[in-house]
């Protein structure tokens, strides 16, 4: 389904092979495309509706430029017509000129604002301030139990009381605690609520009448679907919200709940978080995410998403020994390992443009990546280090403890033989870049 | 209150939004024609069903032009092919020998350790033993979330260390069932997304591992999928099936205004039955699905 898009507006203006200016018909054509693109990203249909028109506006007459086909043209007026709903405002984080300020984080059951809160205190710890965790959430079995084992983690101060039956007087107790303990920011977790639900949504106002606060943020799942609209509009309507933190952004969900929600309720997008680790909470970035809802492809995250679970010490250190000793089936096999921990390989593939229609009715077969593991840990610490050793007898040997054939364990050595090659060119270069390694 | 009752009251703000807005389509004399289909595939749509099965929905109906016509209404036939979507119904028994071994997978926070303690009850009071095993090792404080479950619901529970083998701790449950002669085992796993490899070989180990305790088992792999969830729904159902292969699926909170209407495609392209459905935070409000009770209660006023 990736990269559809951008084919079927090509084969939509392939007629219109020369310059000149977007017709009306063609236009509409492809904005019908564009429509069922953003359906499938779960963008609200209310909300497709309105910027299909208003795009329709800006498209209509414009010149093609030189550089572009005309599909090209359509797409980076979409492309940019999204960037600009999704950002525009500012979405720093505001924290009070006296402290404490106090972070509400609010949303549904399972959004992740358990995760989020202390994600959210480990940035803030790393930083150099002083957050304090406070468990709100009086509902789910065990929250607090949660809340505090993430607060050990970090060493956050968690503060807790399993008597009261009020977050407000949590809220309450925990700025107490964090003035006398000067503590700069206080991370409230509230209980999972449905939007609809009156008396949660009272509690939550009964909060912010207590103790108002300085950012209220909803927490929303990325793979919300059509309701993200009316989850956003209630919740802000009630308490009023200041951003949105958007979870689970490391799945293959397209998103489009973003732009619901920003289109509802005109509050940034603050944060995303891409993992269950407490670490993985990461900036915003527009573009990336409406090129992710186009299912265009997006080569600054993969890069990034490589770069992230690439240790940048790790790779100098394989860089130099690489450049000292060679590159060994070790080495190799560490390689896959991490690529597979990215993700699928296919959802990698797909985030580099042109690489969506190449691959199209290609699958990728991830048993190959097992295969070729499973042939290196078969090989001796020595045949790992020096390929120079593998005779036939070997080789035959490698194949039945790996339960390949000779055949497929030919040809990892040739793979590796090639790669070792490509490794060479980098000697004398700049440190080593990510070595392309894919067995195909 | 009957069982249609309550289902109604738990998918009433669901009913509300959807067949209000059918019935106003359909209301007076309104033709069936472009304009009014395109409302209708906007409304359906609306409910998360996805585009290719709302055209394929709109399709049927246009077909259909000349007896609908005849009939007065297209809202019977309309009714009759969601009902034909999900198929018949296929609740979750348990049957074979003892113990009957549930496998509960899913993305995280869809509600699986809710839906457990929701289904353990249930087993309870219909007189089964049953076993959890406390299988979500990794999230902090799962286990004491487990834990504080079977506790209400009168279940034994089968632990290790936070961080410990999940795959242990299933096969650990399904023995001591074995020894024990309980009647039903439920494992709860970590909250996982279907996108990353390793975290499914995980699943599939413990799915080996289970089957090493018991031949047969797991007899169910249930998938918890929440009904808020838009089309990624149907990449979870695919991803979680070519794993381990997912024989039901819970589809969980559907008190909110969702509608879950992903389920409908997740039928259609990987027929993969809805089995159970959460309609509430109540300790009984997790039901077997109905694909015609579903529809009348979406469809009645």
């Amino acid at each position: 389904m990736l990269d559809s898009l951008s084919e079927k507006l090509e084969g939509i203006f392939k007629k219109l092979k020369g310059k000149g200016l977007l017709k009306e018909q063609d236009i509409d054509l492809a904005l019908k495309e564009v429509r069922v693109a953003l359906l499938e990203a779960d963008v609200n249909f209310r909300v497709v509706k309105d910027f299909i028109q208003g795009l329709r506006e800006k498209a209509v007459g414009k010149e093609v430029l030189d550089s572009l086909t005309p599909g090209q043209q359509v797409i980076k007026i979409v492309h940019a017509e999204l960037c600009t709903l999704l950002g525009g405002a500012d979405n720093r984080i505001k924290l009070s000129p006296n402290p404490p300020t106090l972070i509400m984080m609010v949303g549904l059951q399972g959004s992740g604002k358990t995760t989020t809160s202390a994600k959210l205190a480990r940035m803030y710890k790393r930083e150099g301030r002083r957050p304090l965790l406070a468990a709100a959430d009086l509902q789910r079995p065990a929250a607090i139990d949660q809340l505090i084992t993430l607060g050990g983690q970090l060493d956050v101060p968690v503060y807790y009381s399993r008597e009261t039956k009020s977050p407000a007087a949590v809220s309450q107790e925990a700025l107490k605690k964090a003035k006398l303990e000067g503590r700069d920011i206080v991370i409230l977790d509230t209980a999972g609520r449905l939007h609809i639900d009156e008396s949660l949504m009272q509690e939550l106002k009964d909060i912010k009448a207590k103790t108002p606060p300085n950012e209220t943020l909803l927490v929303a799942d990325a793979m919300t679907g059509q309701e993200a609209v009316n989850i956003a509009k209630n919740f802000n309507e009630a308490i009023g919200l200041d951003g949105v933190v958007l979870t689970k952004m490391d799945g293959d969900a397209r998103g489009g709940a973003a732009l619901s929600i920003k289109a509802v309720t005109g509050r940034p997008i603050k944060l995303i978080g891409m993992g269950e680790k407490l670490d993985m909470l990461e900036q915003f970035y527009p573009e990336r995410l409406a090129s992710r809802i186009l299912g265009m492809g997006d080569v600054l995250s993969l890069i990034e998403k490589a770069q992230q679970d690439y240790d940048q010490k790790e790779a100098e250190k394989l860089s130099r020994k690489i450049m000292s000793e060679g590159f060994t089936f070790e080495d190799l096999r560490d390689q896959l390992k991490k690529i597979r921990g990215m993700g699928s390989i296919e959802s990698l593939l797909s985030m580099i443009p042109g690489m969506g229609a190449k691959l199209r009715g290609v699958k990728v077969d991830e048993k190959e990546f097992v295969k070729i593991e499973a042939i290196i840990n078969s090989m001796t610490l020595r045949e790992r280090a020096n390929h120079n050793l593998l005779n036939g007898s070997r080789r035959k040997r490698i194949a039945d403890g790996s339960g390949t054939s000779i055949a497929e364990v030919n040809r990892v050595i040739k793979q590796y033989l090639e790669m070792k090659k490509m490794l060479k060119m980098f000697k004398g270069g700049k440190g080593l870049r990510l070595p392309k390694i894919m067995p195909f | 209150m009957g069982f249609l009752d309550r289902l109604k009251g738990g998918l009433e703000k669901t009913r509300k939004a959807f067949v209000g807005r059918i019935d106003a389509v359909f209301s007076g004399q309104k033709p069936l024609n472009e304009e009014t289909l395109e409302e209708l595939e906007e409304i359906l749509i609306s409910s998360d069903i996805g585009v290719s099965t709302a055209v394929e929905i709109v399709e049927y109906l246009k077909s259909k032009e000349g007896e609908i016509r005849k009939a007065g209404s297209p809202r019977e036939f309309l009714k009759a092919h969601m009902k034909d979507l999900l198929g018949r119904p296929q609740p979750l028994v348990i049957f074979g020998e003892k113990p009957f071994v549930i496998l509960t997978l899913g993305v995280n926070g869809t509600g699986k350790t809710t839906t457990i303690g929701k289904l353990a009850s249930r087993f309870v009071s219909e007189g089964h033993s049953v076993i959890i095993a406390a299988g979500d090792t990794f999230r902090a404080a799962a286990i004491e979330q487990l834990e504080i479950w079977a506790g209400r619901s009168g279940a034994q529970i089968v632990k290790q260390k936070a961080g410990g083998d999940p795959a242990a701790v299933a096969f650990d449950a399904v023995e001591a069932a074995k020894s024990r002669g309980t009647d039903v085992v439920i494992i709860d796993t970590a909250g996982r997304l279907h996108t990353k490899s390793p975290l499914m070989e995980e699943l599939k180990k413990i799915k080996r591992v289970v089957g090493r305790a018991m031949p047969d088992a797991p007899q169910e792999t249930l998938l918890v999928v929440d009904a808020t969830t838009g089309q990624n729904a149907l990449n979870q159902a695919k991803l979680f099936n070519e794993a381990v292969g997912v024989t039901g699926i819970a589809l969980t909170k559907l008190d909110g205004t969702s509608k879950g209407g992903i389920v409908f495609t997740v039928k259609r392209e990987l027929d993969i039955p809805i089995k159970l459905i959460g309609i509430g935070e109540g300790v009984d409000d997790l039901r077997d699905f109905n694909p015609s009770e579903f529809i009348e209660a979406l469809f009645e006023p």
